[in-house]
């Protein structure tokens, strides 16, 4: 049997940082700024996180520092896209490179260590009822993400911002504010993706480990189509595409098939509902 | 509005010129952020990659660079972003080792089959991802992304099983016959690999201002509706840039396994990150010919001296890639953005939620170099 109730675990398992992190897309999407620097700002997330752990002993400041540190990162998309009106693909892809040399050169100067730090001390996420305290907390972003853009006034402003910014600007909603509010929010989302993924999912730092699971995040955003709750079922559908390989490999296939599903699933969604998509908006090309 | 200013002023005045001069400043912090003296530092990196030691490292790494630095200008210029030539470059490496290894041919003729087989076997993997582009709307940056990891484990899954090295421990192919290899300069590791891809730069250069094609691409770039307007097809011609870039990329990935070590190693092709150091090179360059090339061995340089910098001031070599980074980071900020809003080829229907998806680059062309 290959979908179970133990597969479906496994999978809402390993879609918490994807959808920390493309929540964060979804509402930069929203806000009008395109942010495909989602991979950077998780890697940053990851070392910060297991840096403080490993300084101060306790993962939870980890997870604060993650989140602080990521959101300062995201400072660079904002004033670069917003304030500058910069190129956000441009300077996304920057800042993904950014961060793979940035968090290598400190993980030789601050742990004198080259491609992974393992040690038996570094203090890891301890799990609730289960799950990672963050998985439950990116349940509850979702939700509340889905209210605050639906019904609260400042989601409708940020979507406001996002579909007409220059009609929001004469309606008195500044622009910029809620831009920037948008690309730190995502900043922070990915500083705790980034927290999961080194604290929650394994305990170490490796050079690279978010290895496309920000691309996944942003993928599942446009999956989404930036709703919170169509991300959340993007994400799940990596998670369990993650955890069906896992399970195949099991039953005798071999790694490199099952490393590669993810990503096939993924483009075979967006296939499936870009083309549904417009069926039923009657576009033709 | 050329000549109208000195040139000194106008190279003062570059965005090029103010980024590479903001990161050696940032660099600068960072060296003296580890206790390095920064003039020791820059100047090994200097002697380190242009030096006699280093100059041959350098054209090897540049080879490559340069290589996936052009297999991303050439849609660039257009303003497609392919994000995809790890991909192209591993399919590319793995068909040439399987070529050279099974082909039954004289070696000179093998070496031959091996390049053009990497060529369009990159050529098809790149066209696979402006299919999913074109027919089914997948926006392409996301596309041939999505499509490189599947190539890389297809390529690992090949050399770990059916294409192994029998007795080997290392995930990696037999090494090639005799003869079948590119021929090098003297004893340096520079190989003929630096002909091919400084050949491929003169024709980008010819096509860009010569023809009418290069002429159509950089219309597109700079002003898609009015391309189309003026009966530019957008279809095939994402389909026929995208297909000249994975053959770019192809033909980098054979001129790695057609090199030392003269197999395909899994992840070594694309480990060194020639992929993103190319599109960091041309998007710097903004996509034009004769920018690329010195962008391309600009950072090949930058790289190749990070580790003689590394050697001499312990210095951890990533500040290379940090740099590197940095220089694009300040120079998006100042990139101008042509979002087109809605489809691709309908340009009058807007779209909120697609706009990002479909987002496309302008090159600021006139004033890159």
């Amino acid at each position: 049997m290959l979908l179970d109730s133990d597969l479906v675990l496994s999978a809402l398992r390993a879609l918490t940082p994807i959808l920390l992190a493309a929540l964060g897309g979804a509402l930069c999407e929203r806000a009008g700024v395109f942010n495909i620097g989602l991979e950077g700002m998780m890697l940053m997330g990851c070392f910060t996180a297991v840096a403080t752990s490993w300084f101060t002993g306790s993962p939870w400041l980890g997870v604060l520092a993650a989140a602080l540190a990521a959101g300062a990162y995201a400072l660079v998309l904002a004033v670069g896209a917003v304030t500058m009106k910069g190129d956000a693909v441009v300077l996304g892809v920057a800042m993904n490179l950014l961060a793979v040399g940035l968090t290598g050169f400190l993980l030789r100067t601050v742990f004198g260590v080259q491609g992974t730090f393992d040690d038996p001390g570094l203090a890891g996420l301890s799990e609730v009822a289960g799950f990672s305290p963050l998985a439950w907390l990116s349940w509850a972003a979702v939700a509340l993400t889905a209210v605050l853009l639906s019904r609260h006034a400042w989601g409708l402003r940020l979507r406001g911002v996002g579909e007409a910014p220059e009609s929001a600007a004469t309606l008195g909603v500044s622009p910029t504010k809620y831009k920037y509010g948008a690309v730190l929010a995502s900043g922070v989302l990915c500083g705790l993706a980034g927290a999961q993924l080194s604290l929650g999912n394994v305990t170490l730092f490796s050079e690279n480990m978010t290895a496309g699971r920000g691309w996944i995040a942003v993928v599942a955003v446009m999956l989404g189509r930036a709703l919170p709750w169509g991300v959340l079922l993007a994400a799940l559908l990596f998670g369990l595409a993650e955890a069906a390989g896992f399970r195949l490999q099991g039953i005798g296939l071999p790694q490199q098939a099952t490393d590669a599903a993810p990503y096939l699933a993924t483009l075979i969604a967006l296939f499936l509902t870009t083309a549904k998509r417009r069926r039923t908006t009657g576009a033709t090309t | 509005m050329a000549n109208t200013r000195p040139l000194v002023g106008r190279v003062l005045r570059s965005p090029v010129f103010f980024s590479v001069a903001a990161a050696v400043a940032v660099g600068a912090l960072f060296l003296v952020g580890t206790g390095a003296d920064p003039v020791t530092a820059y100047g090994a990196v200097f002697t380190g990659s242009l030096g006699s030691d280093g100059i041959g490292s350098t054209l090897t790494t540049g080879t490559s660079v340069l290589g996936m630095a052009l297999a991303l200008a050439i849609p660039l210029r257009a303003g497609l972003v392919n994000l995809g030539g790890d991909g192209q470059l591993v399919v590319g490496g793995i068909s040439a080792a399987a070529v050279g290894l099974y082909a039954p041919l004289p070696p000179a003729l093998t070496t031959l089959l091996a390049l053009l087989a990497a060529m369009a076997a990159g050529a098809l993997y790149a066209a696979l991802a402006a299919v999913c582009d074109i027919r089914f709307g997948v926006p392409l940056l996301v596309s041939s992304l999505l499509l490189s990891y599947p190539a890389s484990s297809l390529a690992s899954y090949l050399v770990r099983y059916p294409l192994k090295e029998p007795g080997s421990s290392l995930p990696q192919t037999r090494r090639l016959p005799e003869g079948v290899e590119l021929p090098a300069f003297g004893a340096s590791t520079v190989t003929a690999g630096l002909v091919l891809v400084a050949l491929a730069a003169v024709a980008y250069h010819v096509v860009d201002t010569r023809t009418a094609v290069g002429y159509e691409m950089r219309m597109t770039g700079l002003n898609p509706r009015f391309s189309a307007a003026a009966g530019v097809a957008r279809g095939p011609q994402t389909l026929r840039l995208m297909a000249v870039s994975g053959a770019m990329a192809g033909l980098v990935g054979a001129v790695g396994v057609l090199s030392f070590p003269f197999r395909f190693l899994d992840g070594a092709l694309t480990a060194p990150g020639y992929t993103w150091t190319g599109l960091t090179a041309a998007l710097l360059a903004g996509a034009a010919p004769l920018g690329t090339v010195l962008a391309s061995f600009f950072f090949a340089a930058l790289q190749v001296g990070g580790l003689a910098m590394e050697r001499t001031t312990e210095v951890p070599r990533e500040l290379a890639q940090v740099l590197q980074a940095v220089v694009i980071v300040f120079l998006a900020a100042r990139l101008r953005i042509t979002w087109r809003p809605g489809r691709r080829r309908d340009a009058s229907a807007p779209s909120g939620a697609d706009r990002g998806a479909t987002g496309r680059i302008t090159t600021e062309k006139a004033e890159a170099l």
